[in-house]
């Protein structure tokens, strides 16, 4: 059987699967459409979540991220993991106790204003609605690698299963899919990573590989010390090297935490148990399941950093990184084992070229002089080639001389292996492309692993998208039919009648999220910065609060939400153009523009200072909440008396 | 007023805790693993400096310890106070 029908066979089961869940657990009440009933098992929802919370970005991407950027991007394993932390302790259960059914409800309850909570609700669509372009653009983007469709096709096709399952099953049908997709997507990432480690490491757990020593050595350099070598050898920087902006990479862990736990879709989760207990247990469960994923991936993104380069340099598996000659072309289309890097060659994930023609890939960090000589030498010989027959040559020749003795210089003044590239006929890297997905996706192939095993990956990066979307559609869903239609526009809209406004508001976020996802605003990864900062800076402000203070009243909360949403969002367009729209940026998007060398992915907290700030200012020039909401304040307070959630 | 007094001290208490875990949490991720990391770059876990370890890993297993003793936590002094569900 060949690889493609065992990935169809793989995908379409699981998909099966999740169809037949859906129709099992199909929605029947609003209860049931927005909070599964609230009956669900910490354990069961700690799942959920956990495949909630793993979008397509932490299946497919991080481990590149963190192969890439060492430990600079361990960011995302704290920032992602640590907003559990928050969550158990600072809102979950109290959101609970509050026992309704979406975030903006209760910001218009605590904050007694319905203006308060259509602000919540503009901050909820901005935030949900950035984020899950993302996972339609990674849902697209893993049909065509797996599917052999074209990225367009694969995005209608992931919306068409969405749509499926979401629609009928609610938060019933997606929290017990979910469950299915969480077991999916965790054993497809962790089989090729017990493989891999115990190929490297000979350690059974990748977390224990990571620190232990390094097999095909002997054992007795440690596999980090190796991986630090090879890639310094080669004139990267140190996988371990400290980070250069202490202040930047403090803020963007902070930003991502405080944003992990404003996110709506992550919140709503937790309105889904019977009981407070149960809401601070589950985030514990949640992260349980998560970190099953987050702790093997730093394995996984530095054991396939260390594969990569020494399959270039063959050379570097037993001995120095030098000691033997660059992997051939002839070598790569000979050996069976190397077959990969010619199937993603043409996914453009990993491309190479062999600049100076010796038949070998070089593959080294190329020093931006060189890069900067290399593309001028190349447009002044374009300009040459494509001049008219009959024009003035001479200044283009002279043009083209000029750029080649630059260039020459170049090569002349950069090292690699304690010589100049121009001594060893050297004139740029030649592995010109390695996308970080490739450090997943591709993993079972470099580690020599079966078919099936490969199929189980692409199943995963599915699941991982899929379950994401769904979460996030449905608080885009919610938000709509239950706060505007139900909270603003027809408050005496049946109960029918409100889950009939609930469907057609996830078909219609569905749409919305599909047209995005075909024309994204800039690129994704720069969307998802804005998501978190965003929740760091509005919601998960005025929800801490709402919960903790009795003194902040709605004034207060409106206008620190404002002022949360709209210095975040500028500092954030200020650099990466108005709307990301490329090249309306006002300042360039480099760490000398940058205030205080904050980049705009660590501007979340200080958002999130500014709301505070600012609500606090307000409230004390402003009247205390009324009686009524002290009441609700000291209730949510305490775990006695929470039942099942009122639903109107 | 017995309730409110008994509420009051509830909330106290659940505070106190709160404010202890979230000097563990940010001990763990941004003392450890990020502001301590140069300070403390002699003393290794394996093959990893103790900071970069806590970057990596260490610093998700004190979250998952942290949230299961503060729910534990929780459920005892829900029933001291009389409060549970």
């Amino acid at each position: 059987m060949d690889q493609f029908t065992l990935n169809l066979l793989v995908i379409g089961a699981s998909f099966a699967l999740y169809f037949g869940i859906a129709f099992w657990a199909r929605a029947s009440s609003t209860a049931e459409f927005y909070a599964a009933g609230q009956g669900v098992s910490p354990v069961v929802n700690g799942m959920a979540t956990a495949a909630d919370w793993m979008s397509a970005a932490s299946f497919i991407s991080m481990a590149g991220l963190i192969a890439f950027g060492g430990y600079n991007n361990s960011v995302f394993l704290m920032g992602w993991t640590g907003g559990y932390v928050l969550l158990a302790l600072l809102l979950a259960p109290y959101l609970r106790k509050f026992g309704k059914f979406t975030v903006p409800e209760f910001v218009g309850d605590r904050f007694y204003s319905t203006t308060a909570r259509m602000v919540a609700v503009v901050c909820l669509l901005v935030i949900s609605i950035t984020y899950v372009i993302g996972q339609m653009v990674g849902v697209g983007v893993t049909f065509a690698r797996f599917l052999e469709v074209s990225t367009t096709t694969g995005l209608l096709i992931g919306s068409a299963v969405v749509f499926a399952y979401a629609v009928f099953g609610g938060m019933k049908g997606i929290t017990y899919t979910q469950v299915a997709q969480y077991i999916v997507l965790i054993i497809a990432y962790t089989i090729p990573a017990i493989f891999i480690s115990l190929n490297l490491t000979g350690q059974f757990l990748p977390q224990v590989g990571l620190v232990a020593g390094y097999a095909p050595s002997g054992g007795e350099t440690y596999f980090l010390d190796k991986l630090d070598q090879v890639v310094t050898d080669l004139g990267f920087t140190a996988y371990t090297a400290d980070t250069t902006n202490m202040l930047n990479m403090f803020l963007i862990t902070m930003s991502l935490m405080i944003g992990t736990a404003g996110l709506p879709h992550v919140i709503i989760r937790f309105f889904t148990v019977p009981k407070v207990s149960d809401a601070r247990l589950s985030a514990g469960w949640a992260l349980v399941f998560i970190a099953l994923l987050y702790t093997v991936a730093p394995a996984v993104g530095s054991m396939a950093r260390l594969n990569i380069t020494t399959t270039f340099w063959p050379g570097a598996t037993t001995g120095e990184t030098f000691s033997a000659p660059a992997l051939s072309i002839a070598e790569i289309d000979s050996n069976p084992e190397l077959a990969w890097i010619r199937n993603w060659e043409k996914t453009g994930l990993l491309t190479f070229a062999d600049k100076n023609g010796d038949g070998l890939i070089q593959y080294f960090n190329e020093p931006k002089p060189v890069t900067d000589a290399n593309t001028a030498l190349a447009a002044a010989e374009k300009a040459l080639t494509e001049a008219a027959a009959d024009a003035d040559k001479a200044p283009l020749e002279a043009a083209v001389a000029e750029a080649t003795t630059a260039r020459d210089a170049a090569l002349e003044a950069a090292m690699l292996n304690g010589q100049s590239l121009a001594a060893q006929g050297l004139v740029g890297n030649e592995l010109t492309t390695v996308n970080n997905d490739i450090m997943v996706l591709a993993n079972p192939e470099i580690a020599k692993l079966p078919g099936w095993v490969i199929a189980l990956v692409a199943a995963g990066g599915l699941a991982a998208a899929l379950s994401t979307a769904a979460g996030l559609l449905l608080a885009i869903s919610s938000a709509i039919s239950h706060d505007l239609i139900k909270g603003a526009l027809r408050p005496d809209i049946s109960e029918k009648g409100e889950l009939l406004a609930a469907r057609i508001s996830m078909a219609f976020a569905i749409a919305l999220a599909t047209w995005l996802g075909l024309n994204p605003p800039g690129f994704a990864a720069q969307v998802v910065a804005l998501a978190f900062g965003l929740a760091a800076a509005t919601i998960f402000p005025v929800l801490m609060m709402g919960i903790f203070s009795t003194r902040i009243g709605k004034e207060g909360a409106i206008a620190g939400m404002i002022v949360g949403l709209l210095s975040t969002a500028i500092y954030i367009f200020m650099y990466l153009g108005w709307f990301f729209i490329p090249g309306t940026n006002w300042l360039p998007n480099t760490p000398d523009a940058h205030w205080f060398g904050i980049s705009p992915a660590a501007f979340g907290p200080i958002g999130a200072l500014l709301n505070f700030a600012t609500a606090l200012i307000v409230s004390l020039l402003t009247k205390a909440p009324p009686r009524e909401v002290q009441d609700l304040i000291q209730s949510i307070r305490v775990p006695k008396g929470a039942g099942k959630a009122v639903a109107h | 007023m017995a309730e409110t007094t008994s509420a009051n001290s509830y909330w106290a208490a659940n505070i106190r805790i709160i404010l202890i875990s979230i000097v563990i949490w940010f001990a763990c991720s941004f003392g450890l693993g990020i502001l301590l990391r140069p300070t403390l770059s002699n003393i290794h876990i394996g093959g990893a400096d103790i900071g970069f370890w806590f970057a990596q890993n260490g610093a998700i297993y004190v979250f998952l310890v942290l949230i299961f003793v503060y729910a534990r936590i929780m459920n005892k002094i829900d029933r001291d106070h009389g409060v549970e569900e």
